[in-house]
């Protein structure tokens, strides 16, 4: 049995600790808002937050992820109100929108580490979450979109 | 006494060898061999690979620069998203292509960037050698790294489809001490 702690409740889990976490995230808890892009470590759609770290769930054990705190998209605010979701919303980033859940989580450390990033930091923090619509710009659009929400956030 | 302290430092005869001692004697042709050995590990793609000219890792036998914009950081382990345990993880994941991993996976740090691309033998040993540029290593410590560090040790662990260094760790090692017991010299600017 390994003890995950996801979006803040712990769960008892009973499966292969070589079992990607990816799978225990969507196939056992039906947390299905991550995806499976290419189980490579490749792609970034299926990435969650570790302790706060953006990892790669389908290269991770389940082992790893014991007694750890994971976040998943659905976690990453109470009413989807994160400014990076309000900022999508506001300027329709997704196309098909596969990627888009691991770019969220990607661009929540980001924004975390650096609330005023530049055009370069986007580029540096978002390169390993790909996105075969091409909404990059969008993308990076969106994230200074959400810095500059998050200043008014904090202002208010 | 200070006379004959004087006397000593400045004797010119060449020192004559102990018979009661069991230290190498020096070898200039023998410690510059030893380290040609270890500078040919030092710059196979296992260890290259993460010791790179930029402030981005290599991959592969052809050491191209990583892919996903992958970036050094000032510690040496990434940048905000693009951590290298974010993907990296303890052990190789099995499989070709797939990233291998070690606990300590990363690069050296921003400050201490102990860069092996494009250094000529005569460089990488100067660099070896320089507390300043070796991560304020003696030459002790710098042996045992080469000799016992788990993330050096990858290299000879690389994981499915990843060529090994020209030589196994043990005689890696040995070639290391040989290159200091005999004198920790430096080869000359035309080795190659």
């Amino acid at each position: 049995m390994i003890t995950v702690t996801v979006n803040g409740q712990r769960h008892d889990i009973d499966a292969d600790p070589n079992m990607p976490l990816l799978w225990a995230i969507r196939d056992i808890l039906g947390l299905t808002g991550t995806k499976y892009g290419c189980g490579a470590a490749q792609c970034g759609a299926c990435t969650v937050h570790l302790n706060g770290e953006s990892i790669r769930s389908c290269c991770t054990k389940l082992s790893r992820a014991a007694g750890q705190q994971i976040v998943t998209i659905e976690g990453l605010s109470a009413n989807n109100n994160h400014p990076l979701q309000l900022a999508w919303n506001e300027m329709n980033v997704p196309q098909c929108g596969y990627c888009q859940s691991g770019q969220l989580m990607s661009a929540a450390v980001l924004l975390r580490e650096n609330p005023n990033p530049t055009d370069q930091d986007i580029d540096d923090a978002m390169s390993g979450n790909i996105c075969r619509c091409g909404t990059y710009q969008r993308i990076r659009a969106a994230i200074h979109r959400a810095a500059e929400l998050a200043k008014e956030g904090a202002k208010s | 006494m200070v006379t004959s302290i004087i006397a000593l430092s400045f004797k010119t005869e060449p020192a004559k060898k102990k018979n009661n001692t069991a230290t190498v004697v020096k070898d200039s042709i023998g410690s510059v061999r030893a380290f040609m050995s270890v500078y040919k590990v030092l710059m196979s793609p296992r260890c290259m690979n993460c010791h790179p000219a930029g402030d981005q890792p290599l991959q592969g036998d052809d050491n191209h620069i990583h892919t996903m914009n992958v970036k050094r950081g000032v510690d040496g382990h990434g940048v905000y998203s693009m951590r290298c345990s974010n993907c990296h993880q303890a052990e190789n994941d099995p499989g070709v292509h797939l990233p291998p991993g070690n606990p300590k996976w990363g690069l050296p740090p921003a400050n201490m960037r102990m860069v092996f691309q494009g250094r000529t033998p005569r460089q990488l040993a100067i660099q070896l050698l320089d507390p300043k540029q070796n991560g304020g290593r003696t030459k002790a410590q710098l042996i045992d790294h080469m000799t016992n560090d788990g993330l050096v040790g990858w290299a000879w662990h690389p994981g499915e489809g990843r060529t090994l260094p020209p030589m196994t760790r043990a005689a890696f090692a040995a070639k290391v001490r040989l290159w200091i017991a005999k004198g920790a010299y430096v080869p000359s600017a035309k080795a190659k």
